[in-house]
């Protein structure tokens, strides 16, 4: 096939052959998919010319006893109908238990506590928060491939800056499990400064404040020569627009001395909450009105009384954004600049009360919405190597402290917050009984003292430690974070060699293979089309490899020597002829040799880039 | 360039104990552009775990010779006296009493002034010893004698984290 033609070495086929990347916006209430086209980043739109999908997955069974979904508008036109099996704001449940979230009595769910992560019960059985993501990624994904009519060579994908590991797993499963090759999974608030070009020739400090649907944050960026270094990163991943439509709902009902009883009456008014709120925006009072079971609900609200009831919410965003100065030592008149995302920073308030703190009108140019989608997409661009000359590169930090459990329920930090990643860094622990055999490893994340108060990642198992006097052993446990923030942990006996190790999947955890079958089962029907779809991912996987290792040998062939040139020449060749056969097992492990046979060779092109560019330093200062 | 060399060497720094911060800085963020994975994205499993080696390396560099207690201990290191804090507690018994007033000072402090005016004079005390430092690693070289400095400051900077501890909290109630 023309995809995999083997063109002689050190050529690729088609070298101006531009990657389809996309950035992706998972917002609670809504979310966007944009790409760099022309360019310039624009968000894509639906057919009907939509760039908003609401973040609204609708599981249903027709006449005829089969389950579909709908998705987006689809869904949250049936959301006030059929409330149970509409999930709207999944996003606050993502990585989260049961006894996580505020309130569940207050949505119109049946939730399933399931150990680790909460499932919503709907018409087609119980779906965990990763797979009806997954649903809205897929629909994203979509749009973009019938877009560019084209498969995507991969996706950025945004999380809150406050997301723990647990959340950014689930989000990363969650991509997965829609099909998408995650590039990155980059912090909303730096999406936005990319979107407002703050990367070119901004520099100092620049706030973030991001008030959206469902979470807050607010980060504190520091800009200069085109890296974004995260300072400070700060929030709070319950507080949102949905909690301000809760409570004008709340105060509407008080107004009318009305109840909202059944789920279908608690979503309707919920809706008319938001639709008043908006309105409220541009007009200095509205009407919300909706039908309930207990009657008409008809309010008139103004906009003085929206800002006294959202006042309590954003007093309590200024307090995490003085929390994140106070960390960072920065004053607010320190702030060079202050950029406005999320769509409930149009309220007037929100505006107001921003500008407010910090002394200065906040930047608002950009469409709060689309701005995150947009930076995403140009560093998807980047990432996919279409913008050679690209300066952007993106110094981030970890949003929330690592640590272990020890005697007595106190943690132990391993890993402070905000340490620039990827990172590693280990500490060793003894046993505390004599013959103790095993270690209990318990890992935590967040920034209380107590185990308790932090989130409990993962817990592992060392066995197998010889006998020893207490205190004798020496257990080295060691954590590596990579540059999307996701931890991995190893505890190894230093004296024995005894080690055990995890990749720190939330508990709930989804594994690789449960996501796999997932992805084989969820989003197509037919046996074949699976098979078809599996093959056509590795055979994109596996050119993506073959074109890596051509363009590696063209700048740096000479590194090897002819035996090692020869056995990279052949595990190439070897890709090639499993490719046409349609044996995915077999391309997928050839592909595999591939990685493992380059390994040395990428170390080795490493450090001669490394000497030439140090190299190039020197006669820079000449 | 060899990844297992010395943090100066990694970040083409003088291998001493003064070091200008913006230039530590710069050189952090030259080679980061050079070794991150975001920079390899494009090229395969292979590229991207060596970059993420590297740029895990390049960070600890940085990390560790930005903060000058950091700094000072890996130098003494380097030169072959380990600071061995954890197994090397004996102090001055001059220092010991000093540290027993700053700590019942700070149990008996009435007040932000007090916790305040304690905090500068601890301040005043850990700037005098990180002069030391620069005297005797830069010019003396002395090592020994510089890790049984860099052993007061650990005392030092503990002391400091409770004294901030409690600031915080004053500017918490106010």
């Amino acid at each position: 096939m023309a995809l995999l033609q083997i063109s002689e070495p050190g050529q690729s086929p088609d070298p101006h052959q531009r990657r389809i990347a996309v950035g992706i916006d998972l917002g609670t209430t809504h979310s966007l998919v944009a790409a760099v086209r022309h360019g310039s980043a624009e968000c894509l739109p639906d057919e009907q010319g939509r760039v908003i999908l609401p973040s609204a997955v609708r599981y249903l069974v027709d006449d005829k006893g089969r389950t579909r979904r709908q998705i987006g508008y689809e869904a949250m036109s049936a959301q006030a109908e059929d409330p149970l099996n509409t999930i709207v704001s999944v996003k606050r449940f993502m990585g989260r238990k049961l006894s996580d979230l505020v309130d569940p009595g207050r949505l119109p769910y049946q939730f399933e506590d399931q150990p680790g992560m909460v499932g919503v019960r709907t018409v087609d059985g119980v779906k965990s928060p990763v797979e009806v993501s997954a649903e809205i990624l897929a629909s994203l994904r979509q749009r973009a491939e019938d877009t560019f009519n084209d498969d995507l060579f991969g996706a950025v994908i945004t999380v809150p800056a406050y997301f723990d590991d647990a959340q950014r797993q689930a989000t990363k499963d969650a991509a997965q499990m829609a099909g998408l090759n995650v590039l990155r999974l980059l912090n909303e608030p730096t999406a936005a400064a990319i979107a407002y070009g703050l990367d070119n020739g901004a520099e100092g400090l620049y706030a973030i404040y991001d008030l959206g649907g469902g979470t807050f944050d607010i980060s504190l960026l520091q800009l200069s020569r085109g890296v974004f270094e995260v300072v400070a990163t700060g929030g709070d991943s319950a507080l949102g627009g949905d909690d301000i439509d809760h409570l004008l709902a709340d105060a509407a009902l008080l107004d009318a001395k009305m109840q909202a009883v059944t789920p279908q009456d608690k979503r309707s008014v919920l809706v008319a909450a938001r639709r008043t709120k908006e309105k409220l925006s541009t007009d200095g009072s509205a009407h919300l009105s909706c039908a309930l079971s207990g009657g008409m609900l008809s309010v008139s609200l103004t906009r003085e009384r929206l800002a006294a009831l959202a006042k309590p919410l954003i007093d309590k965003s200024l307090a995490s954004v003085k929390r994140v100065l106070r960390d960072a030592k920065v004053k607010p008149d320190e702030v060079k600049g202050v950029v406005m995302v999320g769509g409930s920073t149009r309220m007037p308030a929100v505006r107001d009360a921003v500008g407010a703190f910090f002394g200065q009108t906040p930047l608002t140019d950009l469409n709060p919405d689309e701005v995150v989608a947009l930076g995403a997409a140009i560093q998807a661009n980047q990432l996919a190597g279409n913008n050679v000359q690209g300066e952007l590169l993106l110094l981030d930090v970890l949003p929330l402290s690592l640590g272990l459990e020890t005697m007595g329920g106190l943690v132990e930090r391993i890993v402070p917050r905000n340490t620039p990643i990827p990172c590693a860094r280990a500490q060793d622990f003894t046993t505390f009984k004599d013959g103790q055999t095993a270690l209990a490893v318990h890992v935590v994340q967040g920034e209380r003292e107590q185990v308790e108060h932090c989130r409990s990642l993962a817990r592992f198992e060392l066995r197998g430690i010889p006998p020893m006097a207490a205190g004798a052993a020496r257990i080295r446990v060691s954590f590596q974070v990579d540059a999307d923030g996701l931890l991995s942990v190893s505890a190894k006996e230093q004296l024995s060699g005894v080690e055990a190790a995890v990749v720190v999947k939330p508990s709930y955890g989804l594994s690789d293979e449960q996501v796999a079958n997932m992805l084989r089962e969820g989003f197509t029907t037919a046996a074949a089309d699976m098979k078809d779809r599996a093959l056509r991912e590795a055979r994109v996987e596996a050119e993506r490899m073959l074109e890596a290792t051509r363009t590696a040998l063209a700048a740096d062939g000479d590194l090897l020597s002819p035996e090692q040139r020869a056995e990279i020449d052949a595990l190439m060749v070897q890709i090639g002829s499993r490719c046409d056969r349609g044996d995915l097992d077999a391309l997928e492990s050839a592909t595999k040799a591939l990685a493992q046979g380059t390994e040395a060779f990428a170390a080795e092109r490493m450090n001669r880039s490394i000497r030439q560019a140090l190299a190039g330093r020197k006669v820079d200062q000449v | 360039m060899n990844i297992d060399a010395d943090d100066f060497t990694l970040l083409g720094l003088e291998k001493a104990f003064t070091l200008d911060r913006a230039k530590l800085d710069a050189a952090w963020k030259a080679m980061q552009a050079q070794v991150h994975p975001d920079r390899f994205a494009a090229e395969g499993a292979a590229s991207q775990r060596v970059a993420m080696q590297w740029a895990v390396r390049v960070n600890e560099a940085h990390q560790r010779l930005k903060d000058p207690l950091k700094r000072a201990a890996y130098l003494c290191e380097l030169a072959g006296v380990p600071v061995q804090a954890q197994n090397n507690t004996a102090m001055p018994g001059e220092f010991l009493m000093q540290q027993m007033q700053w700590r019942e000072a700070l149990e008996e402090a009435a007040g932000q002034a007090q916790v305040e005016a304690l905090s500068d004079e601890v301040t005043g005390q850990r700037k005098a010893r990180l002069a030391r430092v620069t005297q005797l690693l830069d010019v003396d070289a002395n090592a020994a004698a510089a890790a049984q400095e860099v052993r007061a400051l650990m005392f030092i900077d503990r002391l400091l984290e409770e004294i901030d501890a409690r600031l915080e909290q004053y500017e918490d109630a106010s």
